[in-house]
């Protein structure tokens, strides 16, 4: 355990140095700030609370950025090391390679964290300030705080399963960002067309377990229709009570996407011969 | 410590698909000996390293490293007792030395505090909090010997450690070895070249395309290899033809020109052809005694046919 701490503190710092968690905070902050006060000029003054609104728009985005962001930590975590020479040392070191690869990602998720609690937790506090402390929606707007994270883990495990396949740094690139746009765009367009083609044959059961089966589209679940108030402002109350899915599948589903990519580089590295 | 060897490999092989770069190496170090592991670039000897490091798997043979296996649980721990530097070490370029060798120094489970004081031993005293970015390949190499040295190791693997080194820096880096060497640390070392190694080690082994092709001191090398002893005489004009026939069945001779003749002398005949030569009295005008260097040895082993 404590090889891994002494990993993750090390990404941590390393993180720190080369400027991504400053630049992941003013990325962060700058979305949510401009969504939530620009943004909100269209709805007026409605009955919805401010943070609620911000839920609605901010999920909408985070769930492109946030896989963008954790992938490019990802691809580079294995492969990036084997290439520049640096894992030859490090696993003679008294570490195992699962130690590495945990340590890896435990540095990772800290650095995404931060990010999302400065970058977000800020712009939440300036909203409910401007709204006169009022607090309603604040639960929603945690819940997604923790769900982007999450988010962010599983495409940090997707970026080491990339980087722990790829031979070099710059196919395992390639490769990082052909899933993040079969992730955020090309499954929900095959979603849409098998929808479209299958009509009436497609059951709402299937229709549930096939967004599930994406960690993108859980966490849309999770934020924009597993909150009742939040549903409302995105136009989804309707699809909400229909649906009736709590919150305890998208996030099973994103936890499944996030243990998967993770025991298979698990596995693949422990082969690998240097 | 254990009076087990250092290291013991037994019928190693190794392939990468078809090509086989390690052959049927048996190879025994004793705690606290040193030994230099001599090879042409591609003759196995980082393979052999990798091996017994566990960081690539043996395809036949057995590998015992203070008597443990590097794939048995537990050899973990014992990686904290290991210095490695591998060929050509890389570091993560925005971190500083001191940075850096605090974070190795954790991993072996060593005291921060021991940090400072091994950067100064290597003479990074001054550099330690510039970031390694900034770093000559020399003061690399001095970090890369400093993250080896942490922790009072048993064993050292140090692959090609004075590669890009100049002789000064040379000189010290093999001082700090044989320091810990005094305190019982067994070294194993590789390298290119015979010539840089000389006699610091107790013992060399010499590989070739996968094999092992020698191994004893740098004495029983010489004897092995039966390198011819080089006497070169120059002699008065139009006298070649008696000295030639002084030297005559001496072996090779090579004419370098109408006044000077060189003789390969082997197994002891070196003494007799002096002797003969001189004999000749004022004709001879000088003899030059080339012994076989380090590189000829070396070049004995290294360059001879592949076996068929």
């Amino acid at each position: 355990m404590k090889a891994i701490l002494i990993l993750a503190d090390k990404e941590i710092r390393d993180g720190l140095r080369n400027r991504w968690v400053l630049g992941t905070i003013l990325s962060f902050a700058g979305l949510a700030l401009s969504l939530a006060f620009l943004g909100s000029a269209p709805v007026g003054t409605t009955r919805a609370g401010a943070l609620t609104v911000a839920v609605a728009s901010l999920s909408s985005l985070t769930v492109y950025l946030m896989p963008l962001i954790a992938l490019m930590l990802g691809f580079d975590a294995l492969v990036g090391e084997l290439e520049r020479g640096t894992m030859l040392l490090l696993l003679s070191y008294p570490v195992t390679r699962w130690q590495v690869v945990l340590g890896k990602f435990l540095g990772h998720l800290a650095i995404l964290a931060v990010a999302v609690l400065i970058g977000y937790g800020s712009a939440g506090l300036l909203l409910v300030w401007s709204a006169d402390w009022r607090l309603e929606g604040g639960g929603a707007y945690l819940a997604m705080m923790g769900s982007s994270v999450l988010l962010g883990g599983v495409f940090v495990a997707l970026g080491y399963l990339v980087s722990v396949l790829a031979r070099e740094r710059s196919a395992a690139a390639g490769w990082a960002l052909g899933l993040w746009l079969f992730a955020v765009v090309l499954y929900d367009l095959g979603l849409l067309a098998i929808v479209v083609s299958a009509g009436d044959a497609l059951g709402a059961r299937q229709f549930v377990a096939l967004l599930l089966a994406s960690p993108t589209d859980a966490y849309r679940i999770l934020n924009l229709i597993g909150n009742e108030a939040v549903a409302v402002v995105a136009g989804l109350a309707g699809a909400a009570a229909k649906a009736g899915i709590g919150s305890l599948a998208p996030v099973s589903a994103m936890l499944v996407w996030l243990a998967l990519p993770l025991i298979a580089t698990l596995t693949l590295f422990q082969r690998r011969e240097l | 410590m254990s009076v087990q060897p250092a290291i013991a490999l037994e019928g190693v092989c190794k392939r990468y698909g078809a090509s086989e770069v390690v052959h049927d190496v048996h190879l025994r170090l004793a705690a606290g000996e040193s030994l230099a592991l001599l090879g042409h670039n591609g003759a196995g000897k980082t393979t052999l390293i990798k091996l017994m490091l566990g960081l690539t798997r043996p395809s036949a043979g057995s590998v015992r490293i203070c008597g443990r296996q590097p794939r048995e649980r537990g050899f973990s721990a014992l990686r904290a007792r290991i210095g490695y530097l591998p060929e050509n070490v890389m570091f993560h370029d925005t971190m500083t030395g001191r940075e850096l060798l605090t974070f190795y120094a954790r991993l072996k489970g060593q005291p921060r505090s021991a940090v400072p004081a091994l950067l100064e031993q290597v003479g990074l005293g001054a550099a330690m909090d510039r970031r390694v970015r900034a770093y000559s390949k020399g003061m690399r190499q001095r970090l890369g010997l400093a993250q080896a040295l942490l922790g009072d190791p048993l064993l050292l693997l140090l692959d090609e450690p004075t590669t890009g080194l100049d002789p000064l820096l040379k000189r010290q880096f093999y001082a700090l070895v044989a320091e810990r060497q005094k305190q019982g640390a067994s070294v194993l070392l590789s390298s290119h070249a015979l010539s840089e190694i000389e006699a610091r080690t107790d013992r060399i082994a010499i590989m070739r395309s996968g094999r092992l092709v020698a191994c004893g001191t740098l004495a029983e090398l010489r004897r092995a290899a039966g390198c011819p002893t080089r006497i070169r005489v120059r002699i008065a004009a139009a006298a070649r033809d008696a000295v030639l026939a002084a030297a005559d069945g001496f072996g090779e001779v090579h004419l370098l020109g109408p006044d000077a003749v060189e003789f390969a002398c082997r197994n002891g005949t070196k003494m007799d052809l002096l002797r003969r030569v001189s004999a000749l009295g004022s004709i001879v005008e000088d003899i030059e005694i080339v012994p076989p260097t380090l590189e000829d040895v070396y070049n004995r082993f290294s360059e001879a046919a592949e076996p068929q």
